[in-house]
């Protein structure tokens, strides 16, 4: 463990960079300590992977949100091009009913992306507090809230999202003309998408959590500031939390694929987003209907899937990168 | 003591879980019979919903199901008519235990050592290489895969059977399908795990005593690396088990995955509280086997 910057006098916080890197020595930085947001920031500069995957996801959101502006189709114009492989006018091809592919996985991936950060952003808030909570306070709150989340954990999720979503769609149906409009009763619906999806997975989260927090408080530097006077709160967000970032981190970037992933499959069921909506899951599952051993119409599959893998892949590289660059252990290494 | 405690605590959950699926499709509108012929005459209508006593009070058709269930009756499934639900969980459990038994072996027999290579080899093209093959199989759904691994194994190269589940042979495909998503979460679990760990304090008194490497790593890091994917692994059991819709619909394998989701959509009632009591049962047990576990790897945690 060898500080370079000790021995040329410098006052850079202790353990910034590694041993070897010079990046710390700029004109720039020197002299002066940084916070630990700007080390973690030059941290996650440094990962070249976690950048390009950032830089990715950028252009993915630009693209999506900008597509209606840019393309010459609709995503829902029928056209005669059925089944029309990828060309000059359609990039993508077109599928079933003649609709250009490239516009409908753009409008997919809207959809798609949506559905799985308001997901996980709800299993995020959720999940953290309940399990922090939970595993802070120990004993018999630890119990109570846990079996909470044991009878929630004991219903298999997808008898709740159906008989939430199939309720929601009568609902809607007998509602709509009367006192929804239709666009009214579409917003309900993704609503209800997001509700549902959103509810069944701060479970796992809330779990992992309160297991780490539960290993975590008998530590050390828990009792120290605990002795020091400090309030509960305090030593759950500035003390334990923190050292819980990596897997929140990283359990989230594996919670927008798997809402992402949720959702294809409830639009295999026909339960998802309705036609003429389409999410790339959906999309993959109209391909995947398609699929035949007598001709293979690969775009349908094909395009759909690797927006979403790459997607999903760069999601979970940003993940990583946030994670090595906050990972409050990285400082010791 | 205090799994004692959970165990006895186990019947006043179930009970609780079971009032709930109960209330949950009672909610949901539409009766078992919706997508039946229309019964000819209001007489037989009402003569159907007397015979499954459709037509009691709610509160008094759960106290009757209970009834049953504590002497061991699971009811009539109100979709398949001639079976009860007790008939179609008998024939199709072996099956997706079996399946989902290998999918699970699969997943941790991959996952875990992907996992651990990659922590140990951090920051190497190894590295990269498994952290990419563990999240690319994250990111590429089942629904693709599986077709993918029938139109390519199955139909083109004849390797596999297309469907069915009959030999060891025909379980290949089913299980890749079923796992492979698995076994790239639970890599990335371990080697978040075991880059966590590589960092504690007794890691590092470990190599100061002058222990090997393998040592270090197998016998002292290991232990508290994996407490993340055994946290893991007890709802991953739970969820394989009871099976899976899209496989066994792929595949033609007649396991109960498919009952759930059917059975859910029909508001086959019976059929539905008794597969939620099925997989909770399996689920409370297993995370109770998983606390269990985490007290024996990590010393530090202590129930009361």
């Amino acid at each position: 463990m060898s500080e370079p910057s000790a021995i040329s006098g410098q006052r850079t916080a202790p353990g910034d960079g590694q041993s070897g890197d010079p990046s710390h020595l700029s004109p720039l930085t020197s002299g002066l300590p940084l916070s630990p947001n700007q080390r973690a920031w030059r941290r996650f500069r440094r990962n070249r992977v976690a950048v390009v995957s950032a830089w990715f996801l950028a252009a993915v959101v630009l693209l999506v949100l900008l597509w209606p502006l840019l393309s010459p189709y609709s995503p829902v114009a029928i056209s005669e091009a059925q089944f029309q492989p990828p060309d000059t006018k359609h990039w993508f091809g077109a599928d079933l009913h003649g609709r250009d592919l490239l516009s409908r996985v753009f409008y997919g991936a809207r959809i798609s992306l949506l559905v799985g950060v308001v997901g996980a952003g709800v299993s995020l808030v959720i999940g953290v507090l309940w399990g922090a909570v939970a595993g802070y306070l120990g004993g018999r709150w630890d119990s109570v809230m846990m079996r909470f989340v044991d009878v929630l954990y004991s219903l298999p999720s997808i008898v709740f999202v159906i008989v939430l979503l199939t309720t929601l769609n009568a609902f809607l149906a007998k509602a709509q003309g009367k006192f929804i409009s239709a666009d009214g009763a579409a917003l309900l619906r993704f609503t209800g998408l997001f509700a549902g999806l959103g509810a069944v997975s701060w479970l796992t989260m809330a779990r992992i959590v309160r297991g780490q927090v539960l290993s975590l408080r008998t530590r050390g530097f828990v009792e120290a500031s605990r002795v020091l006077g400090a309030s509960h709160a305090r030593i759950l967000l500035s003390h334990i939390l923190p050292n819980v970032l990596g897997v929140i981190i990283v359990y989230v970037t594996l919670t927008v694929p798997s809402i992402i992933l949720y959702e294809s499959f409830l639009s295999y069921l026909g339960l998802g987003v309705q036609p003429p909506y389409a999410s790339l899951g959906s999309l993959i599952a109209d391909g995947v209907g398609q699929l035949n051993p007598v001709r293979v119409y690969w775009w349908l599959i094909l395009f759909p899937a690797t927006l979403l893998a790459l997607t999903l892949l760069a999601l979970n590289f940003f993940g990583d990168g946030l994670r090595d660059a906050l990972d409050v252990h990285a400082e010791r290494r | 003591m205090y799994f004692l405690k959970r165990i006895a605590f186990m019947i006043p959950l179930l009970l609780v879980i079971s009032g709930l699926a109960f209330a949950l499709i009672k909610l949901a509108p539409g009766g078992p019979f919706d997508k039946e012929r229309k019964p000819a005459t209001p007489e037989i209508e009402r003569a159907l919903a007397a015979k499954y006593h459709l037509d009691e009070e709610v509160w008094q058709q759960y106290l009757r199901y209970l009834g049953g269930v504590a002497q061991g009756d699971f009811g009539p499934s109100l979709k398949y008519r001639n079976h009860t639900v007790t008939d179609i969980i008998a024939q199709g459990l072996p099956v997706s235990l079996a399946l989902g038994g290998l999918a699970f072996c699969f997943a941790l027999g991959v996952g875990v050592p992907l996992g651990f290579f990659t922590a140990v080899r951090k920051g190497r093209w190894e590295d990269y290489a498994g952290s990419f093959l563990a999240i690319l199989v994250v990111c590429v759904p089942g629904l693709v895969i599986g077709p993918l691994l029938v139109m390519a194994l199955a139909i083109h190269w004849r390797w596999f059977p297309v469907a069915l589940f009959a030999s060891p042979w025909h379980a290949v495909l089913p299980t890749l399908t079923l796992g492979l998503y698995f076994s790239g979460r639970v890599a990335r679990l371990m080697r978040e795990g075991m880059m966590t760990t590589l960092h504690a304090e007794f890691i590092r008194t470990a190599r100061a005593k002058g222990l090997g490497e393998t040592q270090v790593l197998l016998r002292h890091a290991f232990r508290l690396a994996v407490l993340p994917v055994v946290s893991y692994s007890g709802p991953l059991l739970a969820d394989l088990l009871t099976g899976s819709f899209v496989v066994e619909n792929l595949f033609q394998i007649p396991g109960i995955g498919v009952f759930m989701v059917n059975s859910s959509l029909n508001r086959d009632q019976t059929m539905v509280v008794g597969l939620v009591l099925l997989y909770a049962v399996l689920l409370l047990v297993l995370n109770l086997l998983v606390d269990f576990a985490y007290s024996v790897l990590d010393p530090r945690v202590r129930y009361e």
